[in-house]
């Protein structure tokens, strides 16, 4: 039997009934607040809603008084290529010629814990509809992932799945996989992070925003039918006050899969279909279907634009007849967008949408609202079968929800672990480098990743440049100019729990380097904020500080943050991850074929650029050797990094740089032996001072360049110029890594040490 | 010389395959799955992807698309086509080419640069080559173990119908490491690894894939 529809009307005459809000995860005084702003109890429809866009995914409640130093900290010189800052569903970036650029990184975490495979895999659909609904194209993904140790029973249950997920999606979709991170730590064990990111490709007229406006304009849903997938509370909501609920028996509630499973190949066809109605110029208005489903779309829609909207609920096309309201709009069935489209532009929207065999129905229309539910934020009305179970002001549900102010302090511990430094470790003796040498390049965080990266199509587009293992991915974004756009990741999460604020600084310090040491100029950062819980004041701190760490650090490089994604409760009972801020930069080229790869050539002279010193507490080493955490990260300098970026797009431009690699995870020893395996080129090179610091240090704002003799003097002349310090290393050629008087390894031994763990381990 | 590139719903490299006919000299023509018009072009590729998800055995659905009966009818006639990646297994689902496509043997989706061996050159897309020849194009496969039973496998090797194959090591799980088959008049070919990322020094592996483009457009001209 169905459960009784409970509407507005309903809500007025029965006005005391008891609500599951608390099942749903709202909190006493903001069930209390849903009450005071409708005047009146929610429906079960607007509870649905109101829970799931006031939650912390959705609503930033615990991030937001932080966030915004992202928006108060932009410069005159950070807003000059910024085309659609923070807010909307992905930044936009002008990169010249004409051509927008937009790109965002988002998490899955915990649904990839859950289902590694359809975790992983929707998470990357979600990203790539972020990128679509701007009115872009996209062009490239990239995967920042996080697993517990290598050895871990359950790393070997995740780290499979997540990979096949991310590859079997994105392969499907067409869009090539140009580089991410996997990294591997004890605190994600019971917590894998999988976060994605997508760019995309526009013209500047071709850009699209997410707001319902034009009195009459149709609302269209199209793509998938929306099924049972990807709700969370809703069946608590027909347990608890719904007597009898779609698909559940007498005895208990349905039970329906709270992880979505994705369909790439509709995706695919969504993405087709969206920029064809977008060429025709038929939309108005769009917006994806992620988080949230339905709830999300019609109330930010509504509350964008100059109109409201009316919702034919009933109308929506289902996979499962049996779904109730709130459970449709709650579902977070993949593949479906929403877009407004005037009147007289519904027949040839459709049209198209029946070329690429989606289903495309009009569910709502956009209606007139008064100066005075103008000033309430807006109306939406939701029917289903003629009876309004939703009428509220959309923009109190997607924009009003809770904020805040979650204390935060030190940590007691913080003290005690920045004490304990890694300096203080027993090292190597001489003899013995060798051998830590092989270990390390052997080591998890260190070792190959074409176990990974190999179940990743890098060529399909036909426009790859560079691609993992090289330091940033680029593709080429016009054919004819070269133009091209290069992305980073990075993050060392150990960095970021020996001091967050740094952690963050050298995150991004390291994503900026990675693009510049390519050629490309770092335009625009996108950020995946990972970190525990909020109401541990000691988590809360990692997440101010870092938040405080990156938006100064911005400021100081001249780029700006165009949007991002905050995941909390990433922790495994009371224990935290690494505060994990996940930084992406994007660069432009304006010619990729002046693009500066990372291995080296015979024949060249290499040069160490920056500073090294005694820095070793985080580093991979104390990690590796030691199994050890503590002390202060490398001191983080963005006015050299700066110089240094400065250096390498102009070095690259100029053709004066052969080859370039980033020094950071491993120190100098870690770049050398990747430049030399890159093109089974290897090196000689001598070390001033200690060779054991100058081998595993990991200060910042460093690279290794290989300069062809010819251009020596004019690339120290430029190099003199930025102010980057340069120290000659040696020359490259031959077949072994030979650092004089320290240690001589043939590159065949080094490349069986470093190739063999990923497989061994995940055989 | 005209080209056409069918793009099927979840094609995936039909703008590579385009962009490979125009650097091979050839001016290519989008086709679309839905229509009987092959638009008069004198070769047809039929590109890598997904079609249709791929959800049932690769290239099972991809076979009935109204397109087809025009590309099988216009291939008994001599019509050169080319089926790389899914386009091999949509030939061979088509019974344009004898064999199927099986999941890789070690059961992950593979994208690596691979080594090959031209074993024959008198195909229409071949020609280019040396045979013998030994050239280097990317690999992307999920389903590309290639398996027949062996009186076809010895048929194939006797008639000299074994277009490509693997060195090094074998990628898939393939039958007698093949990368490619022909049909008996050497019109039609399949090939697993993907010639069109192999096209410009820039973006993929170098241009040994280019000889397959310029092969057809040579018979083309010759014809």
């Amino acid at each position: 039997m169905a459960a009784p529809l409970d509407t507005v009307a309903h809500a007025s005459t029965d006005p005391d009934r008891q609500q599951p809000w608390a099942e749903l995860g709202l909190k006493p005084d903001e069930y209390a607040n849903i009450r005071e702003l409708l005047g009146r109890r929610p429906t079960s429809s607007e509870l649905a809603m109101y829970s799931v866009m006031w939650s912390e995914h959705c609503s930033y409640k615990s991030s937001k008084v932080h966030l915004r130093q992202f928006g108060e900290k932009v410069t005159d010189e950070m807003r000059e290529r910024l085309m659609v800052g923070m807010g909307e569903n992905a930044g936009v970036v002008d990169i010249g010629q004409g051509y927008a650029v937009t790109f965002k990184v988002e998490s899955h975490n915990h649904p990839s814990y859950v289902e590694p495979y359809q975790g992983a895999a929707t998470g990357v659909g979600g990203i790539v509809r972020d990128i679509l609904s701007m009115g872009a194209r996209p062009v490239a993904v990239m995967d920042p992932l996080r697993f517990g140790p290598l050895e871990a029973d359950d790393t070997h249950r995740v780290l499979p799945g997540i990979v096949a997920g991310v590859g079997g999606y994105g392969n499907c979709l067409g869009l090539p996989n140009i580089g991410g991170e996997a990294v591997f730590d004890p605190s994600y064990a019971g917590n894998p992070l999988v976060n994605a990111l997508c760019v995309g490709v526009m013209r500047h007229e071709e850009l699209h925003l997410a707001k319902a406006s034009g009195v009459g304009n149709a609302v269209i849903l199209y793509g998938a039918r929306t099924g049972g997938d990807g709700i969370g509370g809703v069946s608590v909501l027909a347990s608890e006050t719904f007597e009898a609920s779609t698909g559940s028996t007498a005895s208990g509630p349905a039970k329906r899969p709270s992880v979505q499973v994705g369909d790439p190949f509709m995706e695919k066809l969504l993405i087709e279909c969206t920029l064809e109605v977008f060429a025709e110029g038929l939309v108005a208005g769009i917006q994806d279907l992620g988080g949230a489903g339905l709830s999300c779309a019609t109330s930010e829609l509504a509350s964008a634009g100059d109109g409201g909207m009316r919702v034919w609920l009933d109308r929506v096309p289902l996979r499962d007849s049996t779904l109730s309201p709130e459970e449709i709009l709650m579902s977070e069935s993949q593949e479906r967008m929403m877009a407004v489209v005037e009147p007289d532009k519904v027949e040839r929207f459709l049209e198209i949408c029946r070329k690429w065999e989606v289903d495309a129905t009009v569910i709502g229309e956009v209606t007139e609202v008064t100066e005075e539910e103008r000033a309430a934020g807006g109306r939406l009305v939701v029917e289903w079968h003629g009876e309004v179970v939703v009428d509220v002001p959309p923009r109190t549900v997607a924009h009003d929800g809770p904020v805040y102010q979650r204390p935060f302090a030190r940590p007691a511990w913080q003290d005690e672990l920045q004490a304990d430094v890694a300096e203080k470790l027993p090292r190597p003796s001489a003899g013995e480098l060798r051998d830590t040498l092989l270990r390390m390049v052997a080591s998890p965080n260190l070792c190959d990743r074409s176990w990974i990266t190999d179940q990743y199509d890098r060529y399909v587009l036909g426009n790859t440049v560079l691609a993992q293992p090289e330091d940033a991915g680029m593709v080429r974004v016009d054919e004819e100019t070269g133009l091209g756009v290069a992305l980073a990741t990075d993050c060392n999460g150990r960095f970021a729990k020996l001091d967050p604020y740094a952690g963050a600084q050298l995150a991004l310090a390291e994503a900026y380097r990675n693009v510049a040491v390519t050629g490309a100029r770092p335009i625009a950062v996108s950020d995946c904020l990972n970190f525990g819980s909020p109401e541990d004041p000691d988590v809360m701190w990692q997440f101010a500080e870092a938040v405080r760490g990156l938006a100064d650090g911005c400021q100081v490089l001249g780029i700006p943050v165009t949007g991002g994604n905050v995941s909390l409760y990433n922790q495994t009972g009371e224990t935290a991850i690494l505060p994990t801020p996940v930084v992406a930069v994007l660069g432009v080229v304006d010619d990729v074929r002046r693009r500066t790869p990372v291995g080296w050539t015979e024949g060249q002279e290499l040069f160490l650029l920056g500073t090294t010193s005694e820095e070793l507490s985080g580093s991979e080493w104390a990690h590796v050797v030691h199994g050890h955490l503590g002390g202060l990260p490398p001191q983080v300098d963005l006015a050299a990094e700066r110089a240094l970026g400065d250096l390498m797009v102009e070095a690259g431009a100029a053709g004066l740089v052969s080859a370039a690699h980033d020094v950071s995870d491993g120190g100098l020893a870690q770049t050398l032996v990747e430049g030399s395996l890159r093109r089974g080129v290897g090196v000689q090179v001598s070390i001033e001072g200690d060779p054991f610091v100058g081998l595993f240090a990991e200060s910042a704002g460093r690279a290794v360049v290989a300069v062809a003799p010819e251009n020596r003097e004019a690339f120290l002349e430029a190099a003199g110029r930025h102010g980057v310090p340069v120290t000659p290393l040696g020359t490259t050629g031959g077949s072994a890594l030979q650092v004089a008087g320290v240690l001589d390894v043939p590159l065949e031994e080094l490349r069986e040490a470093w190739t063999g763990t990923l497989p061994a381990a995940l055989a | 010389m005209k080209i056409g590139v069918v793009t099927f719903p979840g094609s995936l490299d039909d703008v590579d395959a385009q962009r490979a006919v125009r650097l091979a000299g050839g001016e290519p023509v989008a086709l679309w799955h839905g229509d009987h018009d092959l638009r008069g072009v004198d070769a047809v590729v039929l590109p890598g992807g997904f079609s249709y998800g791929d959800y049932l055995r690769c290239g099972a659905i991809a076979r009935f698309a109204p397109i087809m009966t025009s590309v099988v009818e216009a291939a008994g006639g001599g019509l050169p086509v080319l089926g790389i990646c899914n386009g091999f297994q949509i030939l061979c689902e088509s019974h344009l080419l004898p064999g199927a496509l099986i999941r890789n043997d070690h059961r992950k989706f593979v994208c690596v640069d691979q080594r090959l061996r031209i074993e024959s050159n008198r195909t229409a897309w071949t020609s280019a080559y040396d045979e013998g020849q030994e050239v280097t194009i990317v690999l992307k496969n999920g389903e590309g173990g290639f398996v027949a039973d062996q009186e076809t496998l010895d048929r194939l090797e006797g008639e000299g119908r074994v277009v490509a194959r693997y060195l090094d090591r074998n990628p898939n799980g393939s039958m007698r490491d093949i990368a490619g088959i022909a049909n008996e008049r050497g019109n039609v070919v399949g090939l697993m690894p993907h010639p069109e990322h192999a096209v410009e020094e820039l973006c993929g592996v170098g241009t040994d894939g280019l000889g397959f483009f310029t092969s057809a457009l040579k018979a083309l001209t010759s014809a």
